[in-house]
């Protein structure tokens, strides 16, 4: 217990706990934006793959970090664009459609690294995001940009879902195309927009990792974290805000984990079990949740216009 | 003589083989009230999707306030003033009543919305035209009635001023309807006009200044409401066309089959029973005449075992009947259900493997795990060549189809027993020959009359006034989830039937006929 | 873009599709190639000869062909009842860790029984282990609504985990130093070489005859037919009498089975252990596998072969020539959606609007 108690104590475990999260808290805010207009993006593993290394590669060329992050963000709305048009356009399934597409730009990425790098066995570096220690806030000055940009993210987008009219049609689109369709918002258009701009997001969360967290490419460096987002969305119930906390939680259990293992109790419990931890805690909360889902009614459901 | 505000030019539209508009021309005056009546499958939801741009006219021409519209464009139809309260809601539930009437009302680009100003517009217009609302509430808890409100309020938000309501009271009870036809004179009185789709003739007489009967997608008769009576209505909605198909008599009538006592199912909505009694019998036919979603997809349902009862009794013979296909089928139960495309056939397994689908799990078919292929492939060809399959051959897959044919093979399936299982009992018929031309009607017709001659009870669920008195020895009207007594044909006329199906009981309905 | 459906099947189109799939394929490869530097041809050549032009390279496809046509076959049962089932990697792995815990040498929970025994055991308790996995997600979305692409997804890390923490424990091979790896399986457990002197082995086999297997299962049982009548309209399989939660359940069964088999056989065929990175994804590749099969049980073997091939060609082409070996796994996904795509445009006409 008292380990437990100093673990908490200690800020840097706090720092640790947000850094973990950020990632997550953009990769959610994406798959967020893509099922309120009632599609579903199983390519986020992919784009976050895709962003982390184009990111990367913008930076090592020779670009200033935002450039690195907003080539990052390009790249995941073209997968993004790519997505819209097989399952809107085409209405293909979006579960196929998704994994074709993680499948699609994760090798691309990993074959284009290695075309740019063939004879390196040490991953190269490049500078990546400074601490923000100019803020004076605990906390959150050991932090860098970009998760400063997360934490802004979330009120900007659950302003924009729930106060503006163009967050209106997204989640109108969601809940009933033929009314959105009979109300002259065109679903096609929208459902394209939502997912361009969520898949920008997954990308961003993709660069977080290699512009800030670590300096360089790794191969399997996503680790499913696009995954996680994707049930972290269902745990939020779809809301902005939710999904900050969910994505807290679930950093705040891997840091937990990682200071676990040297203490005490990690020499009793395997680690992997504290590894397990957020994993299984998302699947309880899927079965709880599911209960009374506020699910987008017209999630996974295509749209034919004029079909009768 | 007041300005035109719409005017329907020659509007015909097709879907594949059916003809659901033909040149239907019609006017709309200002702050007139046109209704537009006839029965199901007339064409009426048609004709208004086609005005408000959710389809477009295969020929033909609309004009609004004097300007042409734009076709298949509901943008374009709210520009022009035109708004639609559909019969099935299009509404967010997960949303607010806000958020669902003002989705759309302001520019996509504008970084906020006026909310402050939209609820006080949205409570100002509530207020005018009598239509209480709560503007945060979500609207999946709202009654019915407040859910039809904010569909109604959607379109006068936008300042619509033609407003289409198609079927609005089929979901409301008597107390929301009388409030609708409260709101519809103040809306009138504001200089809308409207056009009210209804089969009910009282609501009809009440509330429209003049009224278009539509029948088998022709425009058959206008008429000002005050020059007209409930049974001129009827009398146009159901045609007096001479009944070219004459009913042959039954023979001896047997024992009852299949008993149905106080039988009602659960839930709200129209789609259910409320206390339904009715008794079928060997070697008659006993048909059920009605608008469409007043509880026959609740009869259907509990006889052929998608549904359970809950409360009263359903007996087969002398057994309880069971809410098992399988169970049925054994039992000599045929059943054609009413959606053959949806429900009738797995359209992408082959035609073969359709035509023993409710029958692969009886000794004939399967031997433990295993199919007997051979054995069923070789009823499969007898039913197709029995009854006439036609289409592919049995390899091709059951959505290729014709309606004909893929009803012809659910018929064929149903109605051809095999070894162990009992010969046809009791035939549950939905909608046996909806969307067919005459020959496959009348073959359909003659495999039920023969089934009922060789000593089956037949049941025919049909919104077809024609073909329920055609085939019917009994006829009862099915009204709101309740079933009027199965009185013999011969004493129902037209017109007591399609005043019953508005709900007259029918003991009322035979004697105004017959007075 | 509109879709329209087209009247009739235009013939022009079933043979244009899946050209076009094809060339749509070969060319962004091509030019995935060029990036590289090196010669297109050059590269097909090599990526040919190397996943199919030699017996030892069309061992070493058959080998990696293995596991991919079984993970294929798993996910071909589950998509065509319409569950979703993502987690065939953990499946396997813990069928890999089963198979051990009953086959297993010292350390492990090797029983000591006669291999005649315990050889169909341990594939019995891969097969089980496999299958209760995917179980739960499997009852979660029946009984509760509970999407089963995400609890899948996150059972593959759970699972993971969880053989990481066994073979970091109860089941770590003392011998091996400490890398973490299990003890090994009795030799006499372990599947033949089907060719000498190369990694193919006897899982293949099995791996062919379960193809088979599930293949007359879904032509000849009534079962089969239960699961595609579910699987393609689920009302009208209700009306016609098909038990649907009964179903459900038996296709859970099936592919969590299949795919903890693959574990049990890679174990046995290939590596005699478990290691954390023994699978390279194949839970994932049979999915793609699958689809690119169109969920037929025998042209997943044919896909599996197909994508098997194409990684080990591509594996041996990097080596002689500068171009990643992960043109592979583009080639793949750029085939899936390709063919997705030409799939559907041989039933619907696109229109611009």
């Amino acid at each position: 217990m008292n380990t437990f108690i100093e673990i908490l104590a200690n800020p840097a475990f706090w720092i640790a706990t947000l850094r973990i999260a950020t990632p997550l808290i953009l990769g959610t805010l994406g798959v967020l934006l893509c099922e309120r207009a009632g599609v579903l993006n199983l390519g986020i593993e992919g784009i976050m793959v895709a962003g982390a290394f184009t990111g990367w590669l913008a930076v090592y060329l020779g670009l200033p970090l935002w450039g690195g992050v907003a080539v990052a963000a390009l790249t995941g709305a073209a997968f993004g664009l790519l997505h819209a048009t097989l399952t809107v356009g085409l209405a293909l399934s979006q579960h196929v459609t998704g994994l074709g597409i993680t499948l699609l730009a994760t090798s691309l990425s990993y074959y284009g690294y290695r075309v740019s790098f063939p004879k390196v066995n040490t991953p190269p570096t490049i500078a990546p995001f400074a601490e923000m220690s100019g803020l004076g806030v605990p906390i959150l000055d050991a932090q860098t940009p970009l998760t400063l940009l997360a934490l802004l993210l979330v009120p900007v987008i659950a302003y924009a879902l729930n106060r503006t009219p163009l967050g209106l049609a997204v989640r109108m689109v969601g809940e009933n195309p033929q009314a959105a369709e009979g109300q002259g918002v065109s679903v096609a258009a929208t459902r394209t927009g939502a997912i361009v701009a969520g898949s920008a997001l997954m990308g961003i969360a993709g660069s977080f990792l290699t512009l800030s967290a670590f300096n360089a490419f790794f191969f399997n460096m996503i680790n499913g974290r696009g995954w996680v987002c994707v049930a972290l969305v269902v745990f939020a119930s779809w809301r902005p805000g939710k999904a900050l906390l969910g994505a807290l939680l679930f950093g705040f259990c891997d840091a937990l984990q990682l200071r676990l293992q040297q203490s005490g109790a990690g020499q009793v419990v395997p680690y992997q079990i504290w590894l397990m931890l957020p994993y299984a805690l998302s699947i309880v909360a899927l079965v709880l949740v599911a209960r009374k889902a506020a699910y987008p009614q017209a999630l996974m459901k295509p749209y034919r216009k004029g079909e009768r | 003589m007041t300005e035109r505000v719409l005017r329907l030019d020659r509007i015909t539209k097709r879907f594949g083989p059916l003809l659901a508009n033909d040149a239907i021309s019609l006017d709309l005056h200002a702050g007139e009230v046109l209704a537009l009546l006839g029965e199901n499958g007339a064409g009426k939801s048609t004709l208004v999707s086609i005005l408000f741009g959710h389809y477009s006219a295969d020929a033909g021409s609309i004009e609004a306030f004097g300007q042409p519209l734009p076709p298949g464009n509901p943008r374009a139809a709210l520009a022009a003033g035109i708004g639609m309260v559909h019969q099935h809601f299009t509404l967010a539930d997960n949303l607010s009543v806000l958020d669902n009437v003002v989705m759309g009302t302001e520019s996509l680009w504008q970084p906020f919305t006026r909310r402050a100003a939209a609820r006080a517009r949205l409570l100002d217009v509530a207020r005018r035209f009598g239509l209480p609302v709560r503007p945060e509430a979500r609207v999946g808890e709202l009654t019915v009635g407040e859910r039809q409100r904010v569909e109604i309020l959607k379109a006068l938000y936008r300042g619509a001023r033609i407003l289409i309501l198609d079927e609005p009271t089929a979901v409301l009870t008597p107390q929301e309807s009388e409030s609708l036809f409260a709101t519809l004179g103040q809306m009138v009185a504001s200089g809308l006009s409207i056009i009210f789709i209804s089969h009910k003739l009282a609501e009809v007489l009440r509330v429209s200044h003049r009224v278009a009967v539509l029948r088998a997608g022709k425009l058959v008769a206008e008429a000002r409401a005050a020059d007209s009576t409930r049974e001129q209505l009827a009398g146009w909605m159901v045609g007096h066309a001479v009944q070219e198909r004459t009913r042959r008599p039954a023979g001896r009538i047997g024992a009852p089959l299949c008993t149905l006592a106080n039988v009602g199912t659960g839930g709200d909505g129209r789609d259910r029973l409320d206390d339904v009694s009715l008794t079928l019998h060997a070697g008659e036919i006993v048909a059920i005449a009605g608008v469409s979603g007043n509880g026959q997809v609740a009869l259907a349902d509990v006889l052929c075992g998608t549904r359970s009862i809950a409360s009263g009794s359903l007996q087969l013979r002398d057994e309880a009947l069971r809410a098992n296909p399988v169970w049925l089928v054994r039992r000599g139960v045929a059943r054609i259900p009413e959606d053959r495309s949806g429900v009738g056939v797995v359209g992408d397994l082959t035609v073969w493997e359709n035509a023993v689908s409710e029958r692969l799990r009886s000794a004939a078919f399967s031997r433990g795990a295993w199919v007997r292929r051979a054995a069923a492939r070789r009823h499969a060809e007898h039913v197709l060549q029995t009854f006439d399959v036609r289409g592919g051959g049995p390899l091709a897959p059951a959505r290729a189809l014709s309606g004909g044919n893929m009803q012809k093979l659910i018929l064929g399936r149903a109605l051809l027993a095999v070894e162990g299982d009992a010969p046809t009992t009791l035939i549950v018929a939905h909608q046996p020959t909806w969307g067919l031309d005459v020959g496959a009607v009348a073959f359909v017709h003659e495999r039920l009359v023969a089934a009922r001659d060789a000593g089956a009870a037949v049941l025919v669920i049909s919104d077809d006034l024609d073909e329920v008195l055609a085939l019917g020895d009994r006829v009862a009207v099915m009204h709101a989830g309740r079933l009027t007594e199965a009185i013999e044909a011969t004493r129902w006329t037209r017109a007591a039937i399609g005043l019953a199906m508005t709900g007259v009981p029918e003991s009322d309905a035979l004697r105004r006929e017959a007075a | 873009m509109r879709l329209e459906k087209r009247s009739a099947r235009s013939s022009a189109a079933l043979v244009l599709a899946p050209t076009g799939a094809v060339a749509f394929t070969l060319i962004v490869s091509a030019l995935l190639v060029l990036w590289a530097g090196a010669p297109v041809l050059r590269t097909y050549g090599l990526l040919f000869q190397g996943g199919f032009g030699s017996v030892f390279a069309l061992s070493e496809t058959l080998t990696r062909a293995t596991p991919l046509v079984l993970t294929g076959l798993a996910a071909t049962v589950a998509f065509k009842a319409r569950l979703f089932n993502i987690g065939a990697e953990g499946q396997l792995y813990a069928g890999a860790i089963a198979a051990v815990a009953v086959g297993g040498l010292h350390g492990g929970s090797g029983f000591d029984a006669p291999p005649w025994l315990l050889f169909p055991l341990m594939l019995a308790a891969a097969a089980l282990a496999g299958a209760l996995l995917l179980l739960g997600p499997a009852l979660l979305k029946l009984r509760l609504g509970v999407d089963e692409v995400v609890t899948t997804l996150l059972l593959n890390f759970i699972v993971l985990l969880g053989v990481g923490a066994l073979l970091d424990g109860p089941m770590k091979d003392p011998g091996a130093l400490g890398w973490p790896q299990s003890v090994a399986l009795q030799g006499d457990l372990e599947l033949g070489k089907l060719i000498a002197q190369t990694r193919v082995h006897t899982g293949l086999v099995w791996a062919i005859g379960l193809a088979a297997l599930l293949w007359a299962l879904m032509k000849y049982t009534v079962l089969g037919f239960d699961i595609r009548a579910l699987g393609a309209n689920a009302r009208a399989a209700a009306f016609a009498g098909v038990p649907v939660t009964r179903t459900m359940v038996a296709v859970a069964l099936l592919s969590g089975a299949l795919a903890g088999l693959a574990g049990a056989i890679e174990v046995a065929g290939r590596t005699g252990y478990v290691t954390l990175d023994m699978s390279p994804g194949y839970g994932y590749g049979g999915i793609v596998i699958a689809m690119l099969a169109g969920l037929h049980p025998l042209g997943v073997l044919a896909a599996g072969v197909f994508v098997a091939g194409v990684q080990v060609g591509a594996d041996s082409m990097s080596r002689a020539l500068a171009v990643p070996t992960y043109i592979a796994d583009v080639i793949v996904a750029a085939s899936l959606l390709a063919v997705l795509v030409a799939t559907l445009l041989t039933q619907y006409r696109v229109r611009m609007r």
